[in-house]
């Protein structure tokens, strides 16, 4: 027992913790979201593009928080106004758009070589070297995520199911689009440190579809992906303490392990209800007319 | 009723004066010189081949569509409902039905329903038969259930015009029924109408306004006026017959040799 509680005797792994917990919740909370407007690859990209902003901001010497922020904000709107316009298909426009910053920021890695510890822990996450302006950072976004969810939940519902008809009805469904973009690049850059930008997708996406296996209520599902997502994060980062595995893996792995037990137990109904997930009309902010889902 | 008041029941909800508008990837226009004066308590179908424009009318009524010429002119503060095609729902999302029927009114600060609007709700439910299936998934229900939970959502927003995109397509003849009953009876209450439809016989001839549409209006008035063989010819570029059954038109394909698709010669038939 007092070799499981020894690290807590540590600031880092205290503040690791804090981070890893809220990010999960923070995650999970808006993969809900990600995952039902078919967004995750977005997430996926996002995660990678910031990559660039984290590189080009440990170049600089600007705070990283900023730099991969101002980068990551940027990313996002690109990637939200390039999905808004259909010109090529968008999951090929944000192929392009993230995976170049995502190149360019090992490019600036391998030019200027500054690769090292930050650099692993920016790719797969790290317990080590989390700040307490890190544990500000995570809770900041984590309330904004909180409060536009609570205050906008409706209308993000509305906007999240049936997009035409939301837009008829009078919600600016373009403004709700784009704030989702926000807030999920926001959370990205203040849980990369932990999460690692190769595995962030994950965790936007497991308790999501792990809540999704067990309710078919929207207001149950937001609630039990944000707990999962924060059991998982606090897991996950004990066991990356106690194996001496990066944070990234070991949350993902959490989840993973959370959602083959779930699985296993709620067995083809929890499949069934997943399954739905293919079903999506169309990727964040693109609506294609005509789908046929009759699910009988 | 005061004068102000006659004067504002008299005044139409949406006036479209000839509309012409189109979408910025297509070089013809979706809709040419349309006009169309929807009144309150009016029950109009829109009818008309595929393609022909019939749900860009409906976005031009609700507001977001921009003319490229002539004007949208709509009653101030009018309150719009719109009912989607059923086959374009994801039915595996995750909402229970009495979510979904709440969606619909975003103005509220808080995500849980008031006393008052979860009073509403379940009369809206009750009202349409849905009272014992709120906390259903929308995967559970029939065709026809599906159908009138969307009723029930745009009726939550307290309309003055409803308008539903092929609200019969897809569904069994019996739902269709039940359909349009329902409407007569929302109509009947004071709620302007406004659907359009491919089914000339099932809903159209039953309806007591009709607009024949291939991006101009090409008739306009009640069904025995309107579902005439010139009018269809020039709405749906295909020579039909109209026959008279029970007081109401049927529409049937015009028999020439050349209609005729001769499948069966393999049978023996």
């Amino acid at each position: 027992m007092s070799e499981l509680l020894r690290p807590f005797e540590f600031e880092f792994f205290r503040n690791g913790l804090i981070v890893a917990t809220v990010a999960g919740a923070l995650c999970g909370l808006i993969g809900v979201y990600v995952v039902l407007k078919g967004m995750s690859y977005i997430g996926h990209g996002l995660s990678h593009a910031i990559f660039g902003g984290f590189a080009a901001s440990a170049l600089l010497g600007v705070n990283f928080l900023l730099g991969a922020g101002v980068w990551g904000v940027a990313s996002a709107l690109m990637v939200n106004g390039v999905t808004r316009r259909r010109v090529i298909g968008a999951d090929a426009a944000i192929g392009v758009i993230t995976t170049a910053s995502f190149a360019l920021g090992l490019a600036l890695f391998a030019v200027f070589g500054r690769a090292g510890r930050s650099f692993d822990a920016a790719l797969f996450g790290s317990i080590l070297g989390v700040s307490t302006a890190d544990v500000w950072a995570v809770a900041a976004v984590a309330v904004f995520a909180g409060v536009v969810v609570f205050f906008a939940y409706r209308a993000l519902l509305f906007t999240t199911f049936d997009p035409e008809v939301a837009q008829v009805s009078g919600v600016a469904t373009g403004r709700y689009d784009a704030m989702l973009m926000l807030v999920l690049a926001l959370s990205i850059v203040a849980t990369m440190r932990v999460l690692g930008v190769t595995l962030i997708a994950a965790t936007l996406v497991i308790p999501a579809t792990v809540a999704r296996m067990l309710t078919n209520s929207f207001g149950r599902m937001l609630g039990l992906a944000t707990g999962i997502g924060a059991l998982c994060g606090f897991v996950g980062m004990n066991l990356s303490y106690h194996l001496d595995v990066q944070s990234g893996p070991t949350i993902v792995l959490v989840g993973a392990t959370l959602f083959a037990g779930v699985f296993a137990a709620t067995g083809a109904r929890g499949l069934g209800r997943v399954a739905a997930f293919d079903d999506h009309p169309a990727p964040a902010g693109v609506s294609l007319p005509g789908k046929v889902l009759h699910g009988g | 009723m005061s004068a102000d008041a006659r004067a504002s029941a008299a005044e139409p909800l949406v006036e479209l004066r000839r509309l012409t508008c189109g979408y910025r990837s297509s070089e013809t226009p979706a809709l040419v010189d349309v006009d169309l004066v929807i009144h309150p308590g009016q029950f109009t179908g829109v009818v008309g081949p595929s393609g022909c424009g019939k749900t860009t009318l409906l976005r031009a009524v609700t507001g977001s569509v921009v003319p490229a010429a002539g004007s949208v002119v709509r009653r101030r503060g009018l309150r719009v409902a719109y009912v989607p095609q059923v086959e374009t729902v994801n039915w595996s999302f995750p909402v229970t039905v009495v979510e979904c029927v709440l969606m619909a009114r975003t103005g509220r600060v808080l995500p849980w329903p008031s006393r008052a609007e979860r009073a509403e709700v379940a009369a809206v439910l009750d009202r349409l038969g849905l009272g014992d299936l709120a906390s259903r998934h929308i995967r559970e229900l029939s065709g026809g259930q599906q159908q009138r939970m969307f009723v029930a959502r745009a009726l939550f927003q307290r309309p003055q015009l409803l308008l539903l995109d092929e609200p019969t397509s897809g569904v069994d003849v019996r739902t269709r029924h039940e359909v349009l009953h329902l409407l007569d009876e929302l109509n009947g209450d004071g709620l302007a109408i406004v659907l359009t439809t491919h089914d000339l016989n099932g809903i159209a001839a039953h309806l007591p306004h009709l607009v024949c549409l291939n991006r101009r209006v090409l008739g306009a008035g009640p069904p025995l006026d309107v579902l005439t063989p010139e009018v269809l010819e020039r709405t749906y570029g295909a020579t039909m017959d109209v026959l008279e059954h029970g007081g109401m038109p049927i529409v049937v394909d015009q028999y020439q040799p050349s209609n005729v698709v001769r499948m069966r010669r393999a049978s023996g038939s």
